[in-house]
């Protein structure tokens, strides 16, 4: 019998012991190792195994309870059905939350779980090793690659509940992250980096992740301040769904039943953006390497779409949003005391065709920025308006000169509706696939 | 004098799996210490230079009150343990959920095969460790019985409806209201080849508000929390009156406030969590995890000026009802006060073990993790500029135009010791006064530059409670400061 099998059996024998006749279990383990390097040498390796669930248990009142607990043995379990049972009588009395009705529904697509062979550490610090030493020998003013980690990860997750739905998927990813420090006499520290994901160690663009550290840190050696002022500016894929991702309570369908949103439940049908953007929740999208086929609350993925040629379309759901807005489930949901609603990947792309199209090759005195930093403080996603430091680059003539320095500020959603441009060319980032967006008058705070 | 000659038993490596330990997951105590002292002596037998081991069980609860309900009580169990092999100065650390013999020894072993090593044949002797007696902080400082004391499921509920129905009360232009608790209990053993065999129990509680008040087009977010490391009755004596009296006020204030202009400005930065500017801008790189990566301007300034000669500041885990206040450290050494900065000279680094190890600098109980799964890296505690001379009216008396930073947001530091914060609550000064409020505020700069134009403190020093995010995950801390002035600094805005 699987572990998961095993848990399952366990939970019923108790529940049935306790007396409770509805719950339901959320559970992951992880296995995974990283490697950090520094000089050649290695710097911090870790490993780990580790496993948690999260129990909801229902009531003779209807109203539920919720334990988290890593101790996933029998003692363990009992333990948190009965913790859960105890706070289930603290529980909501209105808009309870249920099973999802599409716990038991076919999914929407069939992806095999494989998980890729763990390569020992030794392997994975050889390949930093290497990767670090090339990195310093791609410019004399790249000194060191103070942030690096090599780690891969398998992940085994499941979904069942005592009206005997019962999911389970596996899942294997390699990541890396490589960020330079440069110096040069005379000059400010400058800082750069790059970030790739794979199935498998084998399968990483490992290559391809230092040209790009190594390209992005040469091209900030040379900088220049900006004066202050309105600007377009272009932001990279990783810019942009930074961003989506900061105020994406804009789609989600708990922000906006709990007024916590820049959106209502009136918002779909509005025209929020430029025609020119289209943007899908899609977990399933090819590119995703950690695709999931169905949430905390055992519902398929599928792809959802959120902006429709600037025309907001549609919302996140979890079973219970999704229900008190007479919609469907789309998988969105995370288990919890107060089930939460969160993105899995975006997909932005070109709606209407742009009537002027734009390159950076011929552009003047825009702003390209690659990178938002210090989102967690500069972002009232509430309010809808930003205030953030970047990376970037003042665009003259097609020519790229490094900015030292300075921030970009704004209203998301003024941001949206002022697209002057949707790329055609697209790039993989950890949070989607997305191309560069061009936004005019921004304001950029400089010198 | 007749010698009696003893001879010892020394365990031997074969005979391991038979041995029977009483030591149970469910509490931590001197049981524990036969079965890691024989882990500690496998370790070193097969040939590692230092071995710790962490040990972790949480017990966690929030609860959370949106407008007039209840919508969220989450609590959380966790049991987890982590062992760190050195051998020389390079490290590894395994981390598993199971504290059973076995499953620590599986850890350990994982560990000793990550840095090259084996466990030794079943031949061997295994080394004796001698542990020290217990230090056992929790039953010394009476903290055993905390988890009992503190508010139940129902008290939380009760204390955040009353106190969210009082923020109503007092704000207007409501769009939405929570009042948010949350108590982590937390007990830890950590057991060191080096004989470091010490126990605590640490109970974090957090509670706060969030108000998004709307009139219009106009919005304002305000957020207050306050938090405590000291005493389970901290929910109970939590004064909700004043903080919905102050969000609100505060929300009210910015909900009609105009952009910030960006530029270049001289501030004066409020006490309590304006506090986070020395926190970001200097004392992340003042831990020798940041000597380690090279990613600090001060490495090397140890005995030299770095900041404005009326800069003194502190970084100590012995402040009274402050929230990174601990009796020990994640490494089991106790706490301490370690002076910083003095008059502008860099006095000390915060150093853990690692860090001491690899920088030479010594180490100060400044090693801190999330949990079990990350190893202990130097991290701040309560970490605040002293207070100054000058008053408050002396500060803004010597402005002519700048920005009163009356309520600070969250920030960073990166690489290259360039630094950021929001500012939450902000209002122009002008001719000395402070006036109309301002709203959109970002703060920039480099690390090097702004510590030298602290030119002026005050005297009202207030810590604010607060999360810290880096290498070893996210732990409590506090800031604070008194009121002080920055001679300039840039302003992102509209």
């Amino acid at each position: 019998m699987t572990n998961i099998e095993n848990i399952a059996t366990h939970a019923r024998e108790i529940a049935g012991q306790l007396g409770i006749n509805k719950f339901d279990i959320y559970g992951a383990t992880v296995d995974e190792s990283s490697v950090q390097v520094d000089g050649g040498e290695p710097k911090q390796v870790k490993a780990s195994s580790r496993s948690s669930v999260t129990v909801r248990v229902w009531n003779e009142e209807q109203t539920m309870g919720v334990t988290s607990t890593t101790d996933v043995d029998p003692k363990g379990l009992e333990l948190a059905l009965k913790t859960a049972y105890e706070a289930s009588f603290f529980g909501v009395k209105e808009n309870v939350p249920d099973f999802s009705p599409e716990a038991t529904a076919p999914l929407a697509a069939d992806i095999p779980n494989e998980k890729a062979p763990q390569v020992p550490v030794a392997q994975l610090l050889e390949t930093l090793i290497g990767a670090e030493k090339e990195l310093l020998s791609a410019h004399p003013a790249i000194k060191g690659v103070p942030y690096n980690g090599l780690s891969q990860r398998d992940t085994d997750r499941f979904y069942l509940n005592s009206a005997g739905a019962l999911r389970n998927e596996s899942r294997s990813y390699t990541s890396l992250y490589l960020y330079t420090k440069a110096e040069e006499e005379g000059k400010k520290p400058r800082s750069a980096g790059a970030f790739r994901i794979s199935r498998s160690l084998e399968q990483l663009d490992l290559e391809g992740c230092l040209k790009e550290a190594a390209d992005k840190t040469i091209s900030h050696l040379n900088y220049e301040k900006v004066k202050s002022g309105k600007y377009t500016v272009v932001f990279s894929a990783e810019a942009f769904l930074s961003l989506l991702g900061a105020f994406s309570n804009i789609f989600n369908a708990q922000n906006i039943l709990d007024k916590q949103s820049l959106s209502t439940p009136e918002s779909l049908g509005a025209q929020i953006a430029s025609p020119l953007l289209s943007v899908c929740d899609d977990a399933l999208h090819p590119a995703n390497v950690g695709a999931e086929t169905f949430d905390g609350e055992g519902t398929p993925t599928s792809r959802v779409s959120l902006i429709e040629d600037g025309i907001l379309t549609g919302f996140l759901h979890s079973a219970g949003t999704a229900k008190r807005m007479g919609a469907e489930p789309t998988g969105h949901g995370n288990m919890g005391a107060k089930v939460t609603v969160g993105s899995h990947f975006y997909h932005v792309f070109p709606g209407k065709p742009a009537e002027k199209e734009y390159s950076l090759a011929s552009a003047d005195n825009l702003i390209f920025i690659d990178d938002l930093h210090a989102l967690h403080a500069g972002v009232k996603a509430l309010q809808g308006s930003f205030s953030l430091p970047f990376d970037g680059w003042m665009v003259s003539n097609g020519k790229l000169t490094s900015i030292d320095s300075a921030t970009v500020a704004g209203d998301f959603l003024e941001v949206l509706k002022s697209i002057v441009f949707v790329e055609k060319e697209a790039e993989l980032t950890p949070g989607g696939v997305c191309p560069r967006i061009w936004v005019e008058g921004l304001s950029i705070t400089g010198e | 004098m007749t010698l009696s000659i003893h001879t010892p038993t020394l365990l031997l490596s074969r005979e391991l799996p038979s041995l029977k330990y009483t030591s149970t997951p469910d509490r931590f105590d001197e049981t524990w210490e036969a079965p890691l002292s024989t882990l500690l002596g496998l370790g070193r037998a097969a040939g590692a230079d230092f071995i710790e081991f962490f040990l972790e069980r949480v017990n966690y609860i929030s609860c959370l009150a949106e407008e007039d309900t209840i919508t969220s009580i989450s609590p959380r169990l966790s049991t987890g343990a982590g062992v760190r092999v050195f051998k020389g100065q390079a490290d590894c650390y395994v981390s598993t959920n199971d504290l059973s013999f076995s499953g620590l020894k599986a850890a350990l072993e994982k560990g000793l095969s990550i840095m090259g090593l084996q466990l030794p044949a079943p031949s061997s002797f295994i080394p004796e460790i001698n542990l020290e007696l217990l230090r056992d902080y929790a039953t010394k400082k009476g903290k055993d019985a905390w988890l009992g004391q503190t508010s139940s499921m129902r008290e939380m509920g009760d204390v955040l409806l009353n106190a969210n129905a009082l923020l109503n009360k007092k704000a207007s232009h409501v769009q939405s209201r929570r009042a948010t608790y949350f108590r982590d209990w937390q007990e830890v053993l950590v057991a060191a080849s080096d004989g470091t065999f010490a126990r605590d129990i640490r109970l974090a509680q957090s509670v706060g508000y969030n108000l998004l008040c709307a009139d219009g087009a106009q919005r304002s977010s305000i957020a207050k929390r306050a938090g405590d490391t000291s005493s389970p009755d901290f929910l109970r004596s939590w004064n909700y009156e004043q903080a919905a009296e102050e969000v609100a006020e505060s929300a009210g204030r910015m909900l009609y406030a105009d952009y910030v202009e960006s530029g270049t400005y001289p501030i004066v930065m409020a006490n309590e969590f304006g506090g986070v500017i020395f926190h970001e801008a200097c004392g992340h790189l003042l831990e020798t995890t940041q000597i380690e990566r090279k990613t600090t301007p001060f490495a090397d300034k140890k005995g030299e000026k770095i900041a404005h000669e009326s800069l003194t500041a502190w970084d100590e885990g012995l402040s009274t009802k402050a929230f990174g206040t601990i009796d020990m450290d994640d490494e089991g050494m106790p706490a301490q006060r370690t002076l910083l900065i003095e008059k502008g000279v860099l006095k000390n680094f915060l150093a853990d073990r690692a860090g001491s190890l690899r920088t030479g600098h010594p180490r100060t109980g400044s090693g801190r993790r999330q949990n079990y799964t990350f190893a202990a890296a130097s991290r701040m505690r309560n970490t605040y500029i002293a207070p100054g001379d000058y008053t408050n009216e002396d500060l803004f008396a010597s402005i002519d135009k700048g920005i009163y930073c009356k309520k600070m947001g969250g920030g960073s530091v990166g690489a290259t010791g360039q630094f950021n914060f929001a500012v939450e609550e902000a209002y122009l000064i002008e001719g000395g006064k402070v006036t109309k409020p301002l709203k959109g505020a970002t703060l920039i700069g480099e690390a090097k530059e702004i510590m030298n134009k602290i030119s002026m403190c005050s005297q009202d020093l207030a810590l604010a409670a607060g999360f810290c995010g880096s290498v070893s995950g996210s732990i409590y801390t506090t800031v604070g400061q008194p009121h002080i002035k920055v001679d300039s600094i840039t302003v992102g805005g509209r």
